[in-house]
């Protein structure tokens, strides 16, 4: 609105005598690129650490590239390979099962959290703050103790197991219960953090709309159902577009259950696709067939979050 | 349109994460240039190679020379830190330790290493014992990358304590009279089960055995001399596989994985009575067992006589701005007074026929290890160690294809039949 008003007068002073004034010039310049002089730190920034990196990474994965040695072109060679691993699908089960497995209990418990830290209880500040406590735990801290809470011989939770009389479970030897002790390490982190934002959003809701509902008889369920749920759609889905991207590249858990090992147990039951990316690039020091992998997994990151917004789009509707 | 933005957004934020995927931390320190005329030489070492008053002493006899110590705790978070200085070319030590299944991967592409017989390495032949001098090297009359710093001479560990309460001899002369060779092992071991002692089992799992077994052959492993991968026609391979086989079917495991958590409590629970300990194994038992169970543990001899198990090298990167002042550190470390120095501060066994035949060496012993004759024990296998040739993944081929699979058969998720088909399939990706 001010640019306009700035604008004008230059304008005018090119109708007067024909051309532009340095000083306008200098306003106009000013006008012009003045915003993009502001997002620029973003941008740059984004240029150096996300996008040259993202290239870079495409140009390597067209290649047949040693880490520390030779590296030879060898087009979509190593993409080819890729949808034809066994271990790649493997990998890639895994991560979309632990996935699904941590992410709808959490986006669930967060929900139903929030709402309950939305009413009138006493500490309410206290209980906000305390749901993000885990969100700061060092991962790794996460992940150690978790890895001790689910050992076979010495684990808490063997330990309850076993004192309700039933079997002891060894929870890296199968493919579910590895997943369920990973999905809980993932949830205790992260349900924290996604109910602040819920909880955000909450309370932009307008209290009238729950005043009306409740005088035409609506009882809480279906309030929450019917008003708070609705409302909440376009934080739900930025809630699972980030929880896709941070679950399809599930690492550090499933890492440090596995004893910092990246095979992910001894038939592979929860290694997850950074996971192997990071066994190809850094252990077998296939760099190429890595990066080929970080492609992938960014081309799945992609059409995951497009699925999960219109299935929450529509669900929401 | 709001459609379009929301796609952009999405992007966006994948284009990030990716972004963070991709990228990898590259550190640009390293050697450090004269400031005040003195240079620096940064040696990089994990778990604990006893240099403290090594490098102490260096730096009074050369005072042109300032070292630098950098440790890193775990071999699995060294190798790859390593390999990404390797590839940034910078970033490494101006010496590197590198451990003997690394030495052999980086052995593949010497051109990351300097080759220490242009600094007149030659005359330091007789230092070390004819293998291990002869594995730094990238072939017979190839370059030298490495300078051997240790070997692992095998032994067993066991407790005392329990060997009692299952009515067994603990006097480590006679517990060594139990096992002359693995059946040994696997009946004594029935007899430990079947007294009931409350631990899981009586050795901690077969996977450190089966390396025990390999590293025995005194031949050939997983690769015969040409680095052809012979791991499913190789007699030794199979055997080792077979016992292993063997003790999990006679209950002998207690099924542990080596590193897991239950494994470190299980030192302290008592959950097996005996772990295979190359000497490098000492100070990680003493420190997973803890003061409390001092005097519980002792050494006796390994089933099947002696093997060799683990052992570094000291190598220099070609990136290094000061490979030769490198070399002389690098030869003052290896030296046989070094080695002794480092056993005394931390325990490396020595590859030194020199060292090895120290009186002061010999003499050693551990008290935490109910004072067991460590330096003898050690000391005697050391010298009769065969070689062994181990090809250019022999470490990924052991612990990433045959482990799992004795594993997987430990939790009892694979038939010994299937386990061996998938070995030998990981083995061949592992080998590619």
């Amino acid at each position: 609105m001010t640019s306009s008003s700035v604008v004008r007068p230059s304008a005018a002073a090119v109708a007067a005598d024909g051309r532009v004034p340095w000083r306008s010039r200098l306003t106009r310049a000013d006008v012009k690129l003045a915003p993009y002089f502001f997002i620029a730190p973003f941008f740059v920034l984004f240029a150096i650490f996300g996008a040259f990196p993202l290239v870079y990474t495409g140009w390597v994965s067209l290649h047949d590239w040693h880490l520390i040695g030779e590296h030879t072109f060898v087009g979509f060679g190593n993409y080819t390979a890729l949808f034809a691993d066994p271990d790649f699908w493997n990998a890639l089960r895994n991560t979309v099962g632990i996935f699904i497995l941590a992410t709808v209990p959490q986006l669930l418990m967060a929900l139903a959290i929030a709402n309950l830290l939305n009413r009138k209880i006493r500490a309410r500040t206290f209980f906000r703050m305390g749901v993000l406590i885990p969100n700061v735990t060092s991962v790794a801290a996460v992940g150690i103790v978790f890895g001790q809470l689910f050992a076979r011989d010495v684990g808490l939770v063997n330990y309850v197991i076993t004192r309700l009389g039933l079997d002891a479970v060894d929870w890296q030897a199968n493919t579910w219960s590895s997943w369920i002790a990973i999905a809980v390490m993932v949830d205790w982190r992260w349900t924290g953090y996604n109910t602040l934002i819920l909880l955000g959003a909450m309370q932009a809701i307008p209290k009238d709309l729950f005043e009306s509902a409740s005088l035409d008889g609506a009882k809480p369920w279906q309030q929450f159902w019917r008003i708070t749920v609705p409302l909440l759609r376009p934080t739900l889905v930025f809630t699972v577009v980030i929880s896709t991207i941070g679950g399809l590249q599930l690492f550090t858990e499933p890492v440090i259950f596995g004893n910092g090992r990246m095979l992910g147990g001894t038939l592979g039951q929860f290694q997850t696709v950074t996971m192997y990316m990071y066994e190809n690039a850094f252990q077998r020091f296939q760099y190429g067939y890595g990066a080929a992998i970080a492609w992938a997994l960014f081309g799945l990151i992609v059409i995951f979050s497009l699925i999960n917004l219109l299935l929450v789009r529509r669900a929401a509707r | 349109m709001s459609q379009t933005k929301r796609f952009l957004a999405v992007t966006v934020a994948a284009v990030t994460a990716l972004g963070m995927v991709g990228a990898c931390s590259k550190n640009t320190e390293g050697t450090t240039p004269a400031a005040d005329g003195k240079i620096t030489l940064v040696v990089d070492t994990f778990g604990d190679f006893g240099y403290k008053a090594l490098a102490a002493q260096y730096q009074t006899e050369h005072p042109n020379v300032k070292v630098e110590l950098r440790n890193v705790q775990k071999l699995d978070d060294y190798k790859p830190k390593l390999v990404q200085y390797l590839a940034a070319g910078s970033g490494a030590g101006d010496i590197v330790a590198l451990e003997e299944g690394v030495l052999n991967e980086f052995k593949t592409q010497p051109q990351n290493f300097v080759n220490l017989l242009d600094h007149g390495a030659a005359e330091l032949q007789p230092n070390f014992l004819p293998w291990k001098w002869d594995l730094g090297r990238v072939s017979a009359d190839g370059p030298l990358i490495g300078l051997g710093t240790d070997v692992g001479g095998l032994a067993v560990c066991y407790r005392k304590d329990l060997f009692a309460k299952a009515k067994l001899p603990t006097d480590r002369d006679a517990v060594s009279k139990l096992w002359p060779d693995w059946n040994g092992f696997i009946s004594t071991g029935k007899k430990f089960t079947a007294a009931n002692t409350g631990a899981k089992g009586f050795v901690d799992s077969v996977t450190t055995s089966f390396s025990a077994m390999l590293s025995q052959a005194g031949d050939t492993n997983f690769y015969d001399r040409d680095n052809k991968l012979i791991a499913d026609s190789n007699p030794v391979v199979k055997d080792s596989w077979n016992t292993s086989m063997k003790m999990i079917s006679e209950g002998v495991s207690a099924k542990i994985p080596t590193w897991s958590k239950d494994w470190e409590a299980g030192f302290k629970n008592g959950s097996f009575a005996v772990t295979m300990c190359p000497s490098w194994m000492l100070g990680i038992i003493k420190g997973n067992s803890g003061e409390a169970n001092a005097g519980k543990w002792d050494v006796a001899a390994v089933p099947g006589g002696g093997g060799n198990w683990g052992g570094s090298w000291l190598a220099v990167p070609t990136q290094s701005k000061h490979p030769k002042e490198a070399y002389e550190l690098a030869k003052f470390l290896t030296s046989p007074t070094g080695q002794v120095a480092a056993f005394k501060e931390a325990g490396p066994l020595p590859t030194a026929p020199k060292a090895l035949d120290d009186p002061a060496f010999l003499a050693l012993t551990n008290d935490y290890f109910s004072n067991a004759p460590v330096g003898k024990i050690f000391g005697d296998g050391a010298k009769t160690l065969k070689p062994l040739v181990l090809g250019p993944k022999h470490q990924a081929v052991k612990e990433r294809a045959f482990e799992p699979a004795l594993q997987a058969v430990e939790q009892g998720k694979l038939t010994p039949d299937k386990a061996w088909e998938q070995a030998l399939s990981s083995a061949v990706k592992e080998a590619k």
